[in-house]
């Protein structure tokens, strides 16, 4: 696979494939965290990370020992029990090192275990290794990764609208969480303006 | 047969790697609790019940060893808790007098009727939505017991379509309050004092039609009160419950008979 079409990989899951503007994994946190700028690039570095790693475990598993022993209908389910493993000691490892990120977080961290964006990367990934065969580990890194940016991109855009909402003078009966859900389905619209973007910008 | 023990043993194998490793980071890389936290940790009563306005007693514990919080919010506690937590986190020690739960209602079935039949979900809340309930009073107790439901100690239970506290086993954490959608629950300290038992906001004339108990406004009460504790907000009588010292004058001139006399 060369490098240009890892390129493509990981833009095309930054803007045309965007988890949560695009395929709406990951609302929860999307939703929670993104009220402060601060909050939301912690997160999605946390949900980036956890990403990143989760593939990085799971695709070997799935391919080396599910799919030999015929396994593969328990992706689901072993994929879980690693997300949830790996979100613990992400936990662990933020208490120690980073106490104030850990803080902001709050419950949103441990909520990442059942973040579908995390299980959606890693399984979408192997659907995509079954379509095209050159599809192999390292794209599929790269996919994760580009994921994760995407979460990252969709975070701090939507951070930047909901700092731009506290100042608006917002109807009684749609203040609160109703505005928002306005607001992210319209950038979610605007980001239908990515498709084709990167087939074209490669080609 | 096979491939399922084949399935199980993996996904097992999977597990204890992960638990391994996730043991080997908790004892690695752990954070020790703030010793002081966790003495007053030990100090609560672990009830987590969010009297105290914080996420659960551990939440409290943190706050209160960074300094950010009164020693006596926490209700189940009591004093006991507020003295040894002030002795502790060394500040005054600050009364915390014993609190429990009031209705603040008495339209129990014999009091009022029905104005409508409701075949609806068994639930305050979702009988409050439509039309306010169907009690002839709109501020009354809807009596599906929502409080009952939301209370962790079976301190409340509806008698007579009135829901009904046992201030012995209530530990005043305010759930049932936050559950009630006439809001004719709030927490009130035990010690001796009046209280009304209704809220209805309607006019006297209004009220009486409604409900052969409720308050009326007549401002007797307030007339008798020597100690200033009694005023008439929203056309029914109100308690202080702080200025009260229950001399009992109230309760022997209300015509309705609705006001009672708690903690003693």
């Amino acid at each position: 696979m060369s490098l240009t079409q890892l390129i493509g990989i990981f833009l095309a899951a930054i803007l045309t494939e965007n988890y949560v503007l695009c395929k709406f994994f990951g609302i929860c946190p999307f939703l929670g965290v993104s009220k402060k700028l601060d909050t939301a690039l912690g997160m999605s570095a946390a949900v980036t990370f956890v990403m990143v790693l989760a593939t990085a475990v799971t695709w070997p598993i799935y391919t080396y020992i599910l799919v030999p022993k015929e396994l593969d209908y328990l992706q689901t389910l072993v994929f879980i029990l690693v997300i949830a493993g790996l979100v613990q000691l992400v936990e662990i490892v933020l208490k120690r090192f980073i106490p104030s990120l850990y803080h902001a977080l709050g419950i949103y961290l441990p909520l990442i275990t059942t973040n579908c964006a995390v299980l959606g990367v890693t399984m979408l990934v192997l659907d995509k290794g079954a379509e095209n065969p050159s599809f192999g580990y390292i794209a599929s890194l790269v996919n994760a990764l580009g994921a994760g940016i995407g979460f990252l991109v969709a975070m701090v855009m939507f951070a930047g609208v909901r700092e731009k909402l506290e100042s608006c003078d917002i109807p009684e009966s749609l203040k609160g969480l109703p505005i928002t859900l306005v607001s992210a389905s319209l950038v979610a619209c605007s980001f239908l303006g990515f498709n084709g973007i990167v087939d074209r910008l490669l080609n | 047969m096979n491939s399922i023990l084949t399935a199980v043993i993996l996904v097992a194998v999977i597990a204890f790697i992960v638990g391994l490793v996730l043991a080997a980071a908790s004892v690695l890389i752990d954070v020790p609790m703030d010793e002081k936290t966790q003495a007053i940790l030990d100090l609560l009563p672990g009830a987590n019940c969010g009297a105290c306005g914080y996420s659960g007693c551990s939440g409290y514990a943190a706050a209160l060893s960074k300094g950010e919080a009164h020693p006596g919010l926490c209700s189940p506690g009591g004093q006991m808790a507020a003295d040894a937590i002030s002795e502790l986190v060394g500040v005054e020690s600050v009364k915390n007098l014993p609190k429990a739960s009031v209705v603040h209602c008495s339209g129990s079935d014999c009091n009022t009727s029905k104005k409508t039949l409701y075949q609806g979900v068994n639930s305050c809340m979702a009988a409050n939505q439509l039309f306010g309930g169907m009690g002839e009073c709109p501020y009354g107790c809807i009596g599906f017991g929502d409080c009952v439901a939301s209370c962790e100690y079976g301190a409340i239970n509806v008698d007579n379509g009135v829901a009904d506290i046992n201030p012995d086993l209530c530990r005043a954490c305010g759930k049932c309050a936050d559950v009630c959608p006439k809001h004719l629950i709030r927490v009130e300290p035990v010690s001796p004092h009046a209280v009304v038992k209704c809220s209805n906001c309607d006019k006297g004339v209004y009220t009486r039609e409604s409900c052969k108990v409720g308050c009326l406004g007549c401002m007797k009460c307030v007339k008798v009160c020597p100690l200033g504790a009694i005023k008439i907000e929203n056309f029914h009588a109100v308690i202080d419950s702080e200025k009260c010292n229950g001399c009992r004058k109230c309760v022997e001139v209300c015509t309705q008979q609705i006001i009672q006399l708690i903690g003693t």
